[in-house]
């Protein structure tokens, strides 16, 4: 391990290791810089200038999400340049931004809307021009409103960086680029994965789940950390509830094997959690040959009555049991348990092999 | 091998490996947030990745080299590199002498492979299977991730020692970086081997064969206990006459849609004396069922999921289940005691604490423990930090033994009848046997039906076009499916999913099994393709 | 054509074999054929002279003088002689003499007069304002004050034969730094010699190939940045244009120096025929063994490739330039961390210079350190080239001394304003550098005092306005083409470009708030510091000077509603002097919107409510009867 660098980041003696941004250290030591296109999954990028510090010595003000930390570094996160370029950048965001935080679906969740409190900027100072795309996009999954989008960038470099096919790119240049699929065509036509990374690193409003729309407010929902239920993989989850309903799945970024990353079953396959096929009662199949339903204690004596008829009648080796690769350990444990010591066979198997 | 079917390194080392081999993993569909790891690597530069699949998958688009085999050929070309890297001296010589016993014999095995050799079987240029060979025994760290590709065989096994064999050889066994790295398909079934939901092992893999794990069972559990093996999955699901069972218990499975010859599946469960499926849909399988009982989904409970990289991690309840479902775990407790052994447990914590009084690489994976951060097995004792990679220093069983084997042939070979080869798998956007996916609005919106996958050629020579409905038949049974024309097919490979009970693959597949682990061969089956009238 | 050259010891010995065998053809005509001089028709004057010399028997090949013929009178095109204003330009060496606008139907009569009657064609000279008649170069003020070095041969060579930049003493640098320097030893060289990067930062040369050696990684790269975008600048089109091998000599030295075997030439794909020269040349040099595998002989492998940008004025900023080749959108990333030096193109080490600077390199190895030092500033040692333009006299290209004041630059080489105007400012460094004043004109050009100033050197564009220049309506121009250009990356640059864009705009319009002067001003400063790359760090520029040194003028239309410049349509109106007017009817006739009415010989009006403020009426009157108010 190489020695740690030290630094002074607002007067607070602070170190880190070789390669790390003036960011990293300043947020291990709980010192507070405004990021908008910097997401931790992604490479540097530089483009949103609210991350900028006044670092003594350098040139100019540096982008803390980028600039590595060096010896004897003393940083300003916070002066009268760098809150005077802070306030423009978030002015001019908000000047070609539409004011309908009130129904945008991002409210509570959205860093543009968190620094404009922040700096209690209530209007932008600069009129002029707005855009209003009309966009609609026929996917079950992902809603885009490129009228919010602020160009970080971060959805192009989550697709190109992290999931692959690049699908989302700039078109145009200078104040008319916008963030499209390839020929401006939609996201179904497009080589498109629907992972909703776009959606999880979006700081905006500009990419949101369709799955979550008016589900409530972030402060409305409660949320439990879990792990996904589909492949091997064992990516943490965070449900959000409200009403003992599942609304929505993000992936926390600090926590598990996926750090933030989740695909489209993880993110998107919640629905079945309340599909009004889910099985609420015990079924017995009647005379007729239909099941129906019926109580709890019937059927488990129905159940340990047969399995028992028929280990005793044709030994325990005539009953086989499979348990479940969706299950839990400790379901699978009391599962073989019960093939084992209860019914006395071996005969217990799940589908490892399919 | 050298241990159980894991990942010997962990989904965080990944990144590390200079080059990484996917062998018959459609990794970016199956394990899409794994893929995620590899692509952030390739893409950055710090890694070169080496594809090996029958078909042209999305990671080949990222790969410095794509091999295409024929579908069941695998032990061939991982000969056929194993071959060139002897030939060419670049296997990593003091860890084969230190660490590996059977060198010599895996040399003599291999010497006939040569890549010349190996393009006969296989169909992959011989320069490919030199540079794929150069390029792996090349790096300082490389991994190998596999899938259901390797093991979905009637030489699954020989797959998986061929694949062990690579590793060995290049040292890459131990290290951050490196490992031979089995990708599982669900979100628990390493938990569940790792429970002993399997009819030779009881938790952690200890035998049911040894007297002194019998013993310590018996004495745990207050009963005595079989010793014989018992079946397998699919020999438990087999007629009367031919060994199978007469009473099933079958607990959040479908085989009804995940089993081969399912035509022949469905008339042994139909005709099973008693059938009970605990599940949370009416699937396929408890539509069959004598008694049907209802019980959780993920988000309903709480308990703890074994990931791929061998992390034991914690379940959360979020929700209250709908009607009267109950935990799974509650169910078979009531059973039990309904049939004379009280099993109470108050909660889940109490049956994990079982668990790990029981099961020494689970020791000291205790509840408390991993309320923030799982835990990877083995881990011995309360203190263990857990073993993010296996094998480092010395191999479980010692050192590691080379296991050479010779290609086999799959057991069916497309024929004139049956021209083509039928492999099956997954796709991204549903899962296993489409009872939760299929049932999610929006999934299902992406996804709605099952395609089989033509390469422009075959579909040129059968006349189909993208769209058409087609039927598919095997010696075991005919479905129909829409056709789908993609250059991600090679000539003479047709793939579909086998999520869809309505267009469901496992009509098709065979009957074989690999003779060791019993895995069905649901790689290769020979198949006949007819265009259906248009409506 | 030439036989490859094998040991860098024989160039010495291709370069006088070539200089004897031209030398052998007495005397010759060089028609321009910069781009500006082939769109007046020089290639047309060009091949005229052709015909008729041959019809004349007077007419020889070159090929035929390295045959050992010699030849009375030759005739070649050369690259951009300068001069733009006055072509199609044709000279006649040795003697000097200088023809300007040139057409077709002139060529017989200067050929007789010239070269058969030794004499001048009077009425193709340049005349200066005064009248006075230039028959050579050193007596025309254009080039009386030049300090033509990277020019030296532009203008005078055929850039589509490289035997002719052999006559110029060519390669010879390249032979003498693979043969007697280390690639130290040429680092130290172009060290000592204080060159500073003409792109427009002025980035020391040798540190930068410096750095560029140091970095560790493989395959290493040099690429010459020709994506000249200013409106108004085209010195690197012209010198690709008129002496590619200089720039292909400066990159090989580079290349050598910094242990690099590949380079890239990005130039715009709006410069064809840069384009054009610069592939025959690149093929010239290969055959001829300076360029490519083993060059002169030797195990230096240097080759080069022509890349054709897509016309993005970012493109000019060297990471964007890189992501450009790479095949990527063109936006500028983070050099935080890095330069491109260590991680550049394929992320290999890269050496970055304009045409500029690497055409320097092979004069300053082939003169030394001291001979460059011996010209310009102490800070900004050597020439400056500038795109002389806009309302001056005398346009085109100049080679000046830095450390030349500006009043020397527009006044004696571009002989000042024309029209009976005053000047008013010049706009230094195109859209990114700033407009200086009136009371500024003496300042000494280099790097740093334009700096300070509050303009740049930039690519080195000038444009002289006049006082009919309103400078907001300026400032608002050189807005609208960065708010154009401005790829969209970083935040202040793509919507802080506009918002000023807009604001100017209110301002011309007569909308303006008076805290508008303020908040352009806040807006300009934030935009300069918290860009991500030079483009929009240097676009508040002609914003920023204009409020310094102009502010009258803003407060003007803000407070008064008033252009002082009597430009900005809607606060100017047009009205016609009853006593100037003599009734032409010039004026009525051409209106478009038919505001003007009068009777025929009496004087006319203009009916306010119809003028769309074209100033067509203003151009065309004769007598000055228009005005504004």
């Amino acid at each position: 391990m190489s020695e740690k660098i030290k630094l002074t980041i607002d007067g607070k003696k602070c170190a880190g290791r070789p390669g790390r941004t003036i960011l990293e250290v300043a947020r291990e030591n709980d010192i507070w810089i405004p990021t908008l296109c910097f997401d931790e999954r992604l490479e540097p990028y530089g483009a949103c200038r609210i991350c900028l510090v006044e670092v003594k010595g350098a040139g100019g003000l540096l982008p803390a999400c980028a600039a590595e930390i060096t010896p004897d570094m003393v940083v300003k996160t916070s002066s009268k340049r760098v809150d005077s370029i802070r306030r423009t950048v978030i002015e001019l965001l908000l000047s070609d931004h539409p004011a309908d935080c009130m129904t945008c679906e991002s409210t509570g969740s959205c860093a543009l809307q968190d620094l404009a409190y922040r700096y209690g900027i209530k209007e932008s100072s600069f009129k002029g021009e707005a855009h209003s795309y009309h966009l609609a996009d026929d996917n079950p999954v992902i809603e885009r409103d490129p009228d919010k989008c602020i160009l970080c960038g971060r959805c192009a470099r989550i697709c190109d960086e992290v999931v692959g096919p690049g699908v989302l790119g700039f078109v145009g240049r200078g104040f008319d680029a916008t963030v499209s699929p390839p020929y401006d065509r939609l996201l179904e036509e497009s080589p498109c994965l629907f992972c909703g990374q776009c959606v999880s690193t979006c700081p905006v409003g500009a990419l949101t789940s369709k799955l979550s729309e008016g589900a409530g407010r972030p402060w409305e929902l409660e949320s439990t950390d879990t792990i996904c239920p589909y492949c091997g993989v064992g990516c943490t989850l965070r449900l959000w509830t409200r009403d003992n309903k599942v609304v929505n799945v993000t992936a926390p970024m600090d926590k598990g094997v996926n750090r933030g990353n989740l695909c489209v079953k993880g993110r998107f396959g919640f629905q079945f959690i309340d599909s009004p096929d889910r099985l609420k009662h015990p079924l017995v199949r009647g005379k007729d040959g239909r099941l129906r339903k019926t109580t709890w204690n019937k059927a488990i004596s129905l159940v340990a009555e047969r399995l028992s008829e028929t280990r005793d009648k044709h030994g325990a080796d005539s009953v086989g049991g499979l348990a479940s690769a969706r299950c839990t350990n400790e379901e699978n444990y009391l599962f073989q348990k019960f093939m084992r010591a209860v019914v006395g066979t071996n005969n217990v198997d799940h589908c490892a092999r399919l | 091998m050298f241990g159980s079917g894991a990942m010997t390194n962990s989904i965080g080392d990944l990144g590390y490996a200079d080059v990484t081999i996917i062998i018959g993993s459609n990794t970016s569909e199956t394990h899409p947030v794994i893929s995620m790891e590899i692509i952030k690597a390739v893409k950055a530069g710090k890694k070169k990745l080496i594809v090996i699949d029958p078909r042209n998958i999305m990671m080949a688009d990222f790969a410095e080299v794509s091999l295409n085999q024929r579908p069941g050929t695998d032990v061939a070309v991982l000969s056929g590199m194993m071959h060139w890297i002897i030939k060419k001296g670049l296997y990593d010589r003091e860890f084969v002498e230190t660490r590996t016993e059977g060198f010599k014999e895996l040399k003599k095995v291999v010497a006939a492979y040569t890549p010349a050799h190996v393009e006969k079987i296989s169909g992959v240029p011989a320069a490919k299977i030199k540079k794929a060979a150069e390029l792996y025994a090349g790096a300082a760290r490389a991994n190998i991730l596999y899938a259901m590709g390797i093991t979905q065989h009637v030489t699954g096994t020989d797959n998986v020692r061929s694949v062990a064999n690579l590793a060995s050889l290049t040292g890459n066994l131990g290290i951050p970086g490196g490992g031979v790295n089995p990708l599982r398909g669900q979100n628990n079934v390493q938990g569940a081997c790792d429970m002993g939901a399997l009819p030779n092992v009881y938790t952690g893999y200890q035998k049911v064969a040894d007297e002194g794990v019998r013993h310590k069972m018996e004495a745990a559990w207050g009963v005595e206990l079989p010793e014989a093996p018992g079946l397998v999955s699919t020999e438990m699901v087999r007629k009367r006459s031919e060994g199978g069972v007469r009473a099933m218990y079958i607990m959040g499975e479908n085989p009804m849609v995940s089993d081969p010859d399912l035509n022949h599946a469905g008339e042994v469960l139909k005709n099973l004396e008693f059938l009970v499926v605990q599940d949370i849909f009416l699937t396929e399988t408890a539509e069959l069922a004598d008694v049907v009982l209802p019980g959780l989904t993920f988000a309903e409970k709480d308990g703890t999921f074994t990931n791929t990289e061998r992390r034991v991690q914690r379940v959360r309840r979020a929700v209250e289940g709908p009607g009267e479902a109950r935990e799974d775990w509650r169910i078979t407790c009531d059973i039990a005691t309904a049939m004379g052994y009280p099993m109470e447990y108050g909660h889940v914590s109490e049956i994990k604490a079982e668990i790990c009084s029981l099961t020494p690489s689970y020791t000291g994976i205790s509840w408390e423990r991993i309320e923030e951060k799982g835990i990877q097995w083995p881990c011995p004792t309360p203190e263990h930090p857990g073993t993010p990679i296996l094998h480092v220093g010395q191999c479980a069983r010692g050192k590691a033994k080379f296991m050479p084997v010779e290609f086999k042939e799959p057991a069916e070979k497309p024929d004139r009848q049956y021209p083509l080869v039928l492999t099956t798998g997954r796709i991204l956007t549903h899962f296993h046997t489409g009872s939760m996916t299929r049932r999610c609005k929006a999934l299902d919106e992406l996804v709605p039906r099952a395609e089989a996958e033509f390469s422009p050629h075959d579909a040129k020579r059968y006349r189909i076009k993208d769209g058409d409905m087609v039927e598919l038949t095997t010696r075991r049974g005919s479905i129909d499916v829409t056709a789908t024309v993609t250059e991600k097919a090679n000539p003479g490979v047709v793939f579909m999913p086998f999520h869809f009970a309505e267009s469901a693959a496992n009509v098709l597949t065979g009957g074989a099994l690999d003779p060791v682990a019993k895995t069905p061969e649901y790689k290769v089956s020979a198949v006949k393709v007819k265009k259906k009238p248009s409506k | 054509m030439l036989n490859r050259i094998k040991s860098p010891l024989q160039v010495a010995d291709v370069v006088r074999e070539c200089g004897e065998a031209l030398g052998r053809e007495k005397s010759r005509f060089v028609i321009c054929a910069g781009t500006g001089c082939v769109a007046g028709g020089s290639m047309d004057v060009f091949r005229e002279f052709e015909r008729l010399l041959k019809a004349k028997g007077l007419y020889g090949d070159v090929q035929l003088l390295f045959e050992g013929h010699t030849s009375p009178v030759g005739v070649i095109f050369s690259g951009c002689y300068g001069f733009c204003q006055v072509g199609p330009l044709v000279q006649f060496q040795p003697k000097g003499i200088i023809y300007t606008k040139v057409t077709v139907q002139d060529v017989d009569e200067i050929i007789k007069t010239t070269f058969e009657e030794d004499s001048v064609v009077e009425r193709l000279l340049y005349r200066k304002h005064d009248g006075t008649l230039c028959p050579t170069e050193d007596e025309v003020p254009f080039y009386g004050k030049q300090k033509r070095v990277i020019l030296a041969e532009c203008g005078h060579i055929n850039p589509e034969d490289i035997r002719e930049y052999f006559a110029t003493g060519g390669y010879q640098a390249l032979a003498s730094a693979l043969s007697k320097m280390d690639p130290d030893g040429v680092i130290d060289i172009i060290s000592r010699s204080g060159l500073r990067g003409r792109g427009g930062a002025g980035f020391p040369a040798g540190r930068k190939m410096a750095l560029a050696r140091e970095s560790q990684g493989g395959r290493k790269y040099v690429i010459c940045n020709g994506d000249e975008g200013d409106p108004g600048a085209f010195m690197d089109r012209s010198v690709l244009e008129a002496n590619p091998h200089s720039v292909l000599e400066g990159m090989a030295i580079a290349a050598y120096a910094i242990g690099a075997d590949k380079g890239y030439i990005y130039v715009r794909a709006e410069y064809p025929l840069a384009v054009t020269r610069i592939d025959i040349a690149i093929d010239q040099a290969r055959r001829s063994g300076v360029l490519g595998k083993g060059i002169m002989g030797t195990d230096f492998d240097f080759d080069v490739e022509v890349f054709q940008g897509a016309g993005a004025f970012i493109c000019g900023e060297a990471t964007a330039l890189i992501r450009s080749i790479e095949g990527f959108r063109g936006s500028p990333e983070m050099t935080l961390s890095y330069y491109p030096t260590e991680r550049g193109l394929w992320g290999k080490p890269t050496l970055l210079n304009n045409v500029k600077t690497l055409a320097f390199i092979p004069k300053i190895i082939a003169n030394g350190v001291r001979w460059f030092t011996g010209m310009g500033t102490k800070g900004s040692p050597g020439t400056a080239v500038f795109a002389l333009t806009g309302e001056v006299r005398n346009n085109g290209l100049i080679e000046v001394p830095m450390g030349i004041t500006l009043r020397e630059i527009i006044f004696d080489i571009g002989e000042g304003v024309p029209g009976g105007r005053e000047f008013k400012a010049v706009q230094i460094g195109g859209p990114s550098g700033g407009c200086l004043p009136r009371e500024l004109l003496d300042i000494e050009v280099d790097f740093d005092s334009l700096l300070d100033a509050g303009a740049m050197m930039g690519s080195g564009g000038m444009v002289v306005v006049d006082d009919t220049t309103c400078m907001v309506d300026l400032a608002r121009y050189f807005l609208a083409f960065t708010r154009m250009e401005s790829c969209g990356k970083c935040v202040p640059c793509r919507i802080g470009t506009k918002r000023m864009l807009e604001m100017l705009t209110r301002i011309c319009e007569g909308k303006g708030e008076p805290e508008d002067v303020g908040r352009l001003e806040e807006l300009a400063l934030d935009i300069k510091e918290g860009s991500l790359c030079a483009l929009g760090g240097t676009a508040p520029n002609p914003v920023l000077t204009t409020l310094r040194y102009f502010k009258d003028e803003y407060e003007a239309h803000i407070h008064e509603k008033r252009c002082p410049a009597g430009l900005c349509a809607n606060l100017v109106t047009f009205h016609i002097d009853s006593e100037k007017c003599n009734g032409c009817t010039v004026c009525a006739r051409n209106c478009p919107a038919d505001a003007i009415t009068g009777e025929k010989k009496k004087p006319h009006v203009i009916d306010q409510d119809k003028c769309i403020k074209c100033r067509e009426c203003l151009s065309r009157c004769r007598f000055d009867a228009v005005y504004t108010e």
